[in-house]
C-alpha cells in the first residue's frame, strides 16, 4: 500500500507540472506563438471543468446508488451543446462585445449596468458553489482516506486533513488564478492547465474502466451478464427526478461560474463552439462509458458497506493494483483541483469586482486616480476572496458532517446556481425584462432554495426537527420539504420546481409592472438582438455596396488623391480593370480600417454600414458612435486649451511687436538724431565755404578764422561717423576682443596724456600710484579708450574754476572700481538717468562731441564684463568704471 | 520797413555765419540761444522777422512758432524756421503751427537772404 507521504509527493509533483504548463502556455500566449493554445482542442477539453471529482468518483456512487440516474448529469450539458450552441453563440457574442467578466457581470451589465443585480448574482453564487466546493475537498479528502487506511503515521494527520486539503487548493487557486495582473485578459495558462487535466480524469477513468471490464470481469460479455443481474440493469426511470436533473444539469452548465469563465469569458472564437458542440458529448460519453461497469462490479467485489463513491480507487487498490490506484487518485485529484481553481478565479473575480471594489473606491474620496494603487487592491481582494471561498468549503463541509453523497450535494449547488437562469434566458430573448424584474425573481428563487433545500440539507443544526415537521409557527403550507403542502416529492425536484417557478413568476410579473431605464432599454436591445448590432466574425459581405458610393465617402474622409490611390491599389490587387474594385468583404474590412483611422471605428463601421446596406445603423453602433463623439469633444477641449495656448502666444507676439514697433521708433529717433548731428558742421561748412568764395573783401583774418570753423566742424564731422561706426560695431556684438596684459598705471599715464594732449590747461590730476600697480589681463585699447573718454569728459565739462580730477582705485568683490571724480557741479539729478544714452548730451554747451561718448563706455565695458556707472550724491562728477575679477585676480598672480 | 531780424539759434559757428551774411545786407540782428525765454526775448526784441531753429535747449523751436501765433502782435510775424532734422513731418507740422517759410539745413546763403528779404517785403505790404 502506498505511504501517505508518497501521495502527497506525488500530489506536489502533479501540481508542479501544471504549473509549468500553465507558464510555458503564458509565455507563448505572450509571444504570439500560441495558434495551438486557441485551438477548439483546447477550447473543448477546458469545458470538461464541468466534470469534477462529483462525476469522477460520485458518477460510480450515483449509479451504484441509483442506477442510471446518474446518465441526466451527462444529458444536460449534451442536449445544451447539441440543442442550444446558438444559445451559447449568443452569449459568447455578446460576452465580447460587451467585455463581460463573470456571470454576474453579465447580468447585471443587461439589466442597465446595476451594481445591486450584481452583488445579488455574487452572493448567490458564492453560496450555491460553497457546497460544491465543499464536495471536492469531501471527495480529495475520502481518497486520501483510502490510501491512507493502512498508514498508521496518517491517523494523526487525518483529523484536520480537510482544513490541509482546503489550505493547499487555496494556494494553488491564488498561484493559478490571481497570477497575471490583469484578470479582463484571456488566462491562457490556466485553460491550457486544465486541458491537461481534462486529459489526465479520461485517461485515468477509461484506465481503471477498461482494467475492471477486462482485468476483473472477464470482458465485455461477462460484464453485460453481470450488469443484466444487479439492480442498476432493471430500468428504474423517476420522470419527475430524470426530468429536473436533466433540466438542473443543463442549468448549471450555462450558469455555474466556473462554465461562465471557461465557456464565454476564456472563449477565443465562437466558432469554437461549433467543434464543442460534438466534442464535448462525445468526451461526456467516455467519461460516462465505464460508469455503470465499475460500480457493478465494485458492489459485487468489494464488501458491502464500502463507499461506492470511492469505487474508482477502491477497486484497484482491492486488486493490488498501485499504479492504477495512484493514476485513479490523480484523475480524481484533476478534477478537484480544476473545478475549484476555476470556481475561485471566477468567483473571485465577481467578489472583488462587484462587491469589494465598489466598497472600496466609495471609501477612498479621490476615488481610483492611482492605476497601480487599484491593482494591487484587486489582487488582494481576489486572493481574500479566494481564501473566504475555500474558508466557506471547509464550514460546509464540517456542518454537512461530510458524510452525504457527493452526488447530493453536487445537485443541492446546482439547484441554486439554477435561479440564475430566468434572469439570464429573459435577459437574452425578452427586451421586456427589467432590472426590477430581474431582482424580484433572483431574490425569491434564492429564498425558496435557501429553505427548501440548502437549510434543511445543512442538517439538524441549524432547522429543528419541529420546523422540518410542522412548519415554522405550525404553518403546514411552509414545511422546507412540502411548500403549499405538496407532500411525497423529492426534495431536490420540489425545491427546484417550487424555487424556479416562483422564480421566473415573480421575474416576469415585476418585469410586467416596471419600466425599464434608459441604459436598460439600450443594452436590452443589444443583448436580445446582438447579432443584428454586432460585426459577425466574418464582417462585411458586400453584394450590394455601391463601389462609387464607397469612394465618394472614402473622398470625403481621406481626400480626393489618397482614396483613388487606395481604390486603385485595391482594383490592381483584385486584378480588374478600371479604378474602382469589386466591395470584396476583404477590401471592405480594409477599407473600414483605413478609415478607422480618421474616424474611429464605430463611425467607420456605421458608414459603410449605411453604404453596404447590410444592415441599419443599430443602437450599438450610435452608442459607439456617441462614445467617439465624446472623445471628440475630449479632443476639442484640448483644442481649446491650445487655442487658449495660441492666444497666449499671439499676447508675447504682440508684446514683442510693441518691443519691435518702440525700437522702430527708437531707431527712427537716432536716425534723425544722427541726421542733425550730420547737418549741423556740414551747414556750418557750406556757408562759410559760400562766405569764403562768395565775398571779395574778406580781411585775413576772418579768412583764416572761417577756414579754420571749417576745418574743425570736418574734423568733427569725421569723429561723429567714427564713433557711429564703433557704436554700431559694439551694439551688433562683432566686435573681436584683443586681450593682452598690461600695468593699470601705464593704462592710464597713455589715456592722461591722449586725453589732455593740445589743451593749454589742462586739469590737475590726483592719482593713486600704489592701488595702480595692478596687472591687468584685458582689451587695453578698448579700456583705454573709456579711459579717454571719461578724462576729456572731465576736462570738457568740469566746470569748478580750479578743475581737478581724482583717480582712484578700490578693490570690491565684483571686481576693480576705477573712479573718476572731479570736482565741477556734477550732473544734474534729472539728467544722471541718461547719460549713457545716445546723443544724451547734457549741458548745453557745444564740447564738440556728438553725444556718442558714454553710449561708446557703456558698450565696451558690457563687452569686457564689466560695468560704468554715474555715482550720484557726491560733490562733483563720479564714474566709477567696474573691471571683472577675472581681468584682474589671475594678472595679481603673474605679478606675484 | 523795419529790418531787424532776430536769430534764434544754439550753434555759434551757424550763428555767426547768419550773422556776417545778414549785417552785411544790412539788417541788425539780435542772436538768443535758448528756448526757454525765446518768446520773451521776441517780444522785448519786436523784430521784423525770426529766424528759429528747431532743435534748441528748453523748448522746441515748433512750440516757441505756436506761442508766438498766439500772440495778437506776431500772428503776422514773418518766422522763417531753419532744421537739421529733415523730416517731411516737421514740415507738414511747421506749416499748420503757421511758419512763414521753412528751410533745411545746411542751406545756401543766397536762399536765406532772399526768403529773408521776401518774407519781411510781404508783411510789410
Amino acid at each position: 500500500m502506498a505511504s501517505l507521504n508518497l501521495l502527497v509527493l506525488v500530489c506536489i509533483g502533479y501540481v508542479a507540472l501544471l504549473f509549468i504548463v500553465a507558464f510555458a502556455a503564458d509565455r507563448a500566449a505572450a509571444r504570439g506563438r500560441s495558434t495551438w493554445l486557441r485551438s477548439p482542442l483546447i477550447y473543448t477539453l477546458s469545458l470538461s471543468i464541468y466534470c469534477t471529482a462529483w462525476t469522477f468518483y460520485g458518477a460510480v456512487g450515483y449509479a451504484a446508488r441509483s442506477g442510471l440516474e446518474f446518465v441526466t448529469i451527462y444529458l444536460g450539458p449534451t442536449l445544451v451543446m447539441v440543442g442550444w450552441w446558438w444559445g451559447l453563440r449568443k452569449l459568447v457574442r455578446i460576452g465580447r462585445s460587451q467585455r463581460v467578466t463573470s456571470i454576474a457581470d453579465l447580468i447585471s451589465s443587461r439589466y442597465g449596468k446595476s451594481n445591486t443585480l450584481a452583488i445579488g448574482v455574487t452572493v448567490l453564487a458564492v453560496i450555491a458553489v460553497t457546497p460544491y466546493i465543499s464536495l471536492q475537498l469531501q471527495s480529495i479528502t475520502l481518497s486520501f482516506a483510502i490510501f491512507a487506511a493502512a498508514d498508521p503515521l496518517a491517523a494523526p494527520w487525518q483529523e484536520s486533513s480537510v482544513f490541509w486539503v482546503a489550505a493547499g487548493l487555496a494556494v494553488f487557486a491564488i498561484l493559478f488564478g490571481t497570477r497575471n495582473l490583469d484578470a479582463n485578459e484571456r488566462h491562457h495558462g490556466v485553460v491550457t492547465a486544465i486541458a491537461l487535466e481534462a486529459v489526465v480524469k479520461l485517461v485515468a477513468l477509461l484506465a481503471v474502466g477498461i482494467f475492471v471490464v477486462w482485468g476483473v470481469a472477464g470482458g465485455v460479455s461477462d460484464t453485460l451478464a453481470r450488469i443484466d443481474a444487479s439492480d442498476i440493469g432493471q430500468w428504474r426511470v423517476d420522470a419527475e427526478r430524470w426530468a429536473m436533473i436533466t433540466f438542473l444539469a443543463a442549468a448549471a452548465f450555462v450558469c455555474l461560474p466556473r462554465m461562465f469563465q471557461v465557456m464565454i469569458v476564456e472563449n477565443d472564437d465562437e466558432r469554437h463552439l461549433r467543434t464543442a458542440a460534438w466534442a464535448f458529448p462525445l468526451y461526456l460519453l467516455l467519461m460516462s462509458l465505464f460508469v455503470v461497469p465499475i460500480a457493478v462490479v465494485g458492489l459485487d467485489l468489494l464488501p458491502p458497506g464500502s463507499n461506492p463513491d470511492l469505487f474508482v480507487l477502491s477497486l484497484p487498490l482491492s486488486q493490488g493494483r498501485e499504479g492504477l490506484a495512484m493514476l485513479s487518485f490523480l484523475g480524481g485529484f484533476s478534477s478537484a483541483t480544476s473545478m475549484v481553481i476555476v470556481a475561485a478565479m471566477a468567483l473571485s473575480t465577481m467578489v472583488s469586482n462587484h462587491i469589494v471594489m465598489p466598497i472600496w473606491l466609495s471609501l477612498r474620496v479621490d476615488g481610483a486616480s492611482q492605476s497601480g494603487d487599484v491593482r494591487q487592491v484587486v489582487l488582494l481582494a481576489r486572493r481574500v476572496s479566494i481564501g473566504g471561498i475555500m474558508l466557506l468549503g471547509v464550514i460546509y463541509f464540517r456542518l454537512s458532517g461530510g458524510g452525504a453523497a457527493l452526488a447530493a450535494i453536487g445537485l443541492i449547488a446546482f439547484v441554486g446556481i439554477a435561479q440564475i437562469l430566468p434572469v439570464l434566458l429573459g435577459g437574452l430573448f425578452w427586451r421586456g425584462s427589467t432590472r426590477m424584474g430581474a431582482l424580484a425573481g433572483l431574490s425569491v428563487g434564492f429564498a425558496v432554495w435557501l429553505y427548501a433545500l440548502l437549510l434543511p440539507g445543512i442538517g439538524g443544526s441549524l432547522m429543528s426537527e419541529q420546523l422540518m415537521s410542522q412548519g415554522p409557527f405550525g404553518l403546514s403550507w411552509l414545511r422546507p420539504y412540502a411548500l403549499f403542502n405538496i407532500d411525497g416529492l423529492d426534495p431536490i425536484v420540489h425545491s427546484g420546481l417550487w424555487s424556479l417557478s416562483l422564480n421566473t413568476l415573480a421575474f416576469v410579473a415585476v418585469s410586467l409592472v416596471t419600466f425599464p431605464g434608459p441604459v436598460e432599454r439600450l443594452q436590452g436591445a443589444q443583448f436580445v438582438n446582438v447579432f443584428d448590432h454586432s460585426a459577425g466574425p466574418r464582417g462585411w459581405t458586400g453584394s450590394v455596396a455601391q463601389s462609387e458610393d464607397l469612394m465618394v465617402m472614402t473622398q470625403r474622409i481621406l481626400g480626393a488623391a489618397d482614396a483613388r490611390a487606395l481604390f486603385q491599389a485595391e482594383a490592381a490587387l483584385q486584378g480588374g480593370h478600371g479604378h474602382l474594385p469589386d466591395p470584396t468583404p476583404r477590401f471592405l474590412e480594409r477599407l473600414e480600417r483605413k478609415l478607422a483611422g480618421s474616424v474611429g471605428a464605430a463611425t467607420a463601421h456605421a458608414m459603410i454600414g449605411q453604404i453596404v446596406g447590410g444592415s441599419a445603423v443599430s443602437v450599438q453602433d450610435l452608442m459607439a458612435v456617441a462614445d467617439e463623439s465624446a472623445q471628440m469633444l475630449e479632443y476639442s477641449s484640448r483644442l481649446e486649451a491650445q487655442s487658449a495656448e495660441l492666444t497666449r502666444t499671439a499676447g508675447k507676439l504682440r508684446e514683442a511687436n510693441e518691443k519691435l514697433t518702440q525700437i522702430s521708433l527708437q531707431k527712427d529717433g537716432f536716425l534723425s538724431q544722427v541726421s542733425h548731428e550730420l547737418r549741423t558742421p556740414m551747414t556750418s561748412i557750406r556757408a562759410f565755404s559760400e562766405i569764403l568764395r562768395d565775398t571779395a573783401d574778406l580781411n585775413p583774418d576772418e579768412k583764416r578764422r572761417y577756414a579754420t570753423i571749417i576745418h574743425d566742424e570736418a574734423l568733427r564731422l569725421t569723429r561723429l561717423l567714427d564713433d557711429l561706426l564703433d557704436l554700431s560695431v559694439l551694439e551688433s556684438g562683432q566686435v573681436h576682443l584683443n586681450s593682452r596684459l598690461a600695468r593699470l598705471d601705464e593704462v592710464l599715464d597713455h589715456a592722461l596724456a591722449s586725453a589732455l594732449a593740445g589743451y593749454d590747461h589742462p586739469l590737475r590730476v590726483h592719482r593713486d600710484a600704489a592701488g595702480e600697480r595692478v596687472m591687468l589681463n584685458s582689451d587695453i585699447d578698448r579700456l583705454a579708450q573709456v579711459f579717454i573718454n571719461l578724462i576729456a569728459n572731465a576736462q570738457k565739462y568740469c566746470d569748478a574754476a580750479d578743475p581737478e580730477l581724482r583717480i582712484k582705485i578700490e578693490h570690491a568683490p565684483d571686481g576693480l572700481h576705477v573712479e573718476f571724480h572731479d570736482n565741477g557741479g556734477g550732473i544734474p539729478e534729472g539728467a544722471q538717468a541718461m547719460v549713457f544714452e545716445k546723443f544724451a548730451r547734457v549741458s548745453s554747451e557745444k564740447a564738440g562731441g556728438a553725444g556718442l561718448g558714454l553710449a561708446i563706455c557703456r558698450e565696451i565695458m558690457e563687452r569686457l564684463g564689466g560695468d560704468i556707472a554715474y555715482l550720484s550724491g557726491r560733490p562733483g562728477a563720479v564714474f566709477r568704471v567696474t573691471l571683472p575679477v577675472r581681468a584682474t585676480t589671475e594678472a595679481l598672480l603673474q605679478q606675484a | 520797413m523795419g529790418r531787424h531780424v532776430l536769430l534764434i539759434e544754439d550753434e555759434p559757428n551757424i550763428i555767426e555765419a547768419m550773422r556776417f551774411l545778414l549785417v552785411r545786407d544790412g539788417w541788425t540782428v539780435d542772436t538768443h540761444s535758448d528756448g526757454t525765454d525765446a518768446v520773451d526775448v521776441a517780444r522785448a526784441a519786436q523784430p521784423d522777422l525770426v529766424v528759429l531753429d528747431m532743435m534748441l535747449p528748453g523748448k522746441s523751436g515748433m512750440d516757441i512758432l505756436r506761442e508766438l501765433r498766439e500772440i495778437a502782435e506776431f500772428a503776422n510775424l514773418p518766422v522763417l524756421m531753419l532744421t537739421a532734422r529733415g523730416q517731411s513731418r516737421d514740415r507738414e507740422m511747421a506749416e499748420k503751427a503757421g511758419v512763414s517759410r521753412f528751410m533745411t539745413k545746411p542751406f545756401s546763403n543766397a536762399e536765406v537772404l532772399t526768403a529773408v528779404r521776401d518774407l519781411v517785403a510781404q508783411a510789410s505790404r
